[in-house]
């Protein structure tokens, strides 16, 4: 589905910053692809160039990152915005900046709404996404609700129903549940999860924190300073992890279970 | 026996939640909390999910909000209350220091980030001098694994985000305190940095006999670091005793429940096991032209 060959990636046109240096990845259909790594690792520069969002500055210097999407053919990155919201979908980081302030949640979720997506008339609409809605757990009352009518971990929610609303083929999620709490964050990896299982599609998940990989990703893939280190099955990679960084982030992790048994 | 470093009895602080001036709707954010750090240095942990109300109680302990009601000493002296009868400005800031959870915003970005330390170091009355101040800087961030000549003269932005919050761990250092109130000091930090400042902790705490309260959502980091921890929902500490106790036998469902949710190595949530076998993989996904997509809205 995404193809990426030694892709360079980076910053700035006069002096260029080396984000990614040199990366190749392939991204399947039906899987859950997690990218880890610690801040500055490129992974979401990484991220940001396989959705094709150059606005930030962003360039592709070497290499060649393509998708192939049912409809649309093989595009190349700086093309992908033609898919997006419709075989492709991005969850961000952070649901306050990113979702409107003066516009209800409803709204927000119909904004960018493909055209195969839309229904004929407001009620049935609003009777698609409610039941929508009720398929992920959530409350139909969210819908009548402005962004700051809701806790963090519900906009964050509302986020992930944005991007799964258009059934995409792949969905991008930068680090979404870094600034939550881990009973909030459980909910929403869960609710993750089923997306994918229910649409069968491919969710890449950027994130530093390596117990969320281990429990949500099928594969993983470790960056380090802007090159991939390490990619395999995550428990594979968890079992026996092969490169020095990889080694160094397990062997960090104070684990609740491994405690539980030292303790008992 | 000596006094208690810290004292918190029947502690309740009540905000009020929209209306105008005099309208709203009253809530306790903190609801009648008692909680007591010996006079021999200890890491206490208190853990719970956004809004159960333990930054409320970090910021009591820092003299940042008042106590609607209850009484809170620090070796033996009121901590809060009329100036006369209250704990000495300049001597509560020398015994108590605060690490916050954004170094980022700790810092302004218009100032050198040691300045900040230089200016502990003299406002606290630890050095009386720049030289000496320099000295007292220069000692905090060897604490740390950092020296002044490192980071002399340079910015927020030139440093990475867990050297900051080393530093902000030097600079509460300072004036050598009896007490640090860190706030979720590390979930700003990334995961692979983050038990390095954990174990600064707790070797500060080993050598310069300084006691924390550790304060955050990440069971696995108290459990590792702590001596004693509390469990706050709603406002209440509900559940409270040494890491082994409440990890071998949580009394509440509700420790139960966040026990559950730190995302651990070992074993994997039961419910991706139920979501998988409900939804098993297929070779191509129900696409059809207005098939339903197991449930999850229409293709048209």
């Amino acid at each position: 589905m995404i193809s990426v060959r030694d892709a360079v990636l980076g910053y700035g046109t006069r002096s260029f910053i080396t984000a990614v240096n040199g990366v190749s990845l392939d991204i399947g259909s039906n899987e859950i692809v997690g990218v880890a790594g610690e801040s500055g690792s490129g992974k979401s520069t990484l991220m940001r160039a396989i959705y094709g969002d150059f606005s930030t500055g962003l360039r592709l210097k070497g290499g060649s990152i393509r998708g192939t999407f049912e409809g649309y053919g093989t595009l190349d990155c700086s093309d992908m915005r033609r898919a997006w919201w419709d075989a492709v979908s991005y969850v961000p980081q952070g649901s306050m900046s990113v979702l409107n302030p003066l516009m209800k949640v409803e709204k927000q979720l119909l904004d960018g709404l493909p055209k195969r997506q839309r229904l004929a008339g407001r009620a049935a609409q609003r009777q698609d996404l409610e039941k929508f809605l009720a398929g992920l757990g959530l409350d139909a009352s969210v819908l009548d609700a402005y962004p700051h009518q809701l806790s963090g971990g519900m906009r964050q929610r509302v986020l992930v129903a944005i991007a799964a609303y258009v059934s995409p083929k792949l969905i991008l999620a930068d680090e979404p549940t870094t600034a939550l709490d881990v009973v909030v964050q459980k909910r929403i990896l869960l609710m993750l999860v089923e997306i994918q299982r229910r649409l069968q599609n491919t969710l890449v998940l950027v994130s530093h924190d390596l117990g969320v990989h281990y429990q949500i990703t099928d594969r993983l893939v470790i960056m380090y300073r802007g090159e991939v280190v390490e990619t395999g099955a995550t428990d594979e990679i968890f079992s026996n992890p092969q490169h020095d960084y990889t080694q160094r982030l397990i062997g960090a992790l104070p684990d609740l279970a491994a405690r539980r048994g030292a303790v008992s | 026996m000596s006094a208690n470093l810290l004292e918190l009895r029947n502690v309740t602080r009540i905000y009020r939640r929209g209306g105008g001036l005099l309208g709203g709707q009253k809530f306790a954010a903190v609801d009648d909390v008692s909680f007591t750090l010996p006079s021999e240095p200890c890491i206490s942990s208190i853990v719970g999910e956004s809004g159960s109300g333990k930054t409320t109680i970090a910021r009591m302990v820092l003299r940042l909000v008042e106590p609607t009601s209850g009484t809170m000493t620090l070796l033996d002296e009121p901590l809060h209350g009329p100036r006369v009868t209250r704990i000495d400005d300049v001597r509560f800031r020398r015994l108590v220091q605060p690490i916050f959870q954004n170094p980022f915003e700790a810092f302004s970005a218009y100032l050198p980030v040691v300045e900040y330390l230089r200016r502990t170091a003299l406002n606290l009355e630890v050095a009386d001098s720049p030289r000496g101040a320099d000295a007292a800087v220069d000692a905090a961030l060897k604490l740390v694994g950092l020296d002044l000549a490192r980071v002399d003269g340079k910015f927020i932005r030139q440093f990475s985000g867990g050297e900051l919050q080393r530093i902000s761990v030097a600079r509460a250092l300072i004036p050598q305190p009896k007490l640090i109130v860190a706030d979720e000091p590390v979930s700003m930090v990334d995961a692979s940095l983050r038990m390095s400042i954990v174990n600064i902790f707790k070797r500060i705490m080993d050598e310069q006999g300084i006691s924390f309260i550790y304060i955050t959502h990440d069971l696995s980091t108290a459990y590792y670091l702590s001596d004693h921890v509390s469990i706050m929902n709603a406002g209440r500490i509900i559940e409270s005793g040494t890491p082994a106790d409440i990890l071998g036998n949580p009394r509440e469902q509700y420790t139960r429940e966040l026990m559950a949710a730190v995302p651990g190595v070992t074993e994997r949530w039961p419910e991706i096991g139920e979501i998988k076998r409900q939804w098993p993989a297929s070779e191509t996904a129900k696409d059809g032209p207005g098939a339903e997509r197991n449930g999850l809205g229409p293709v048209h």
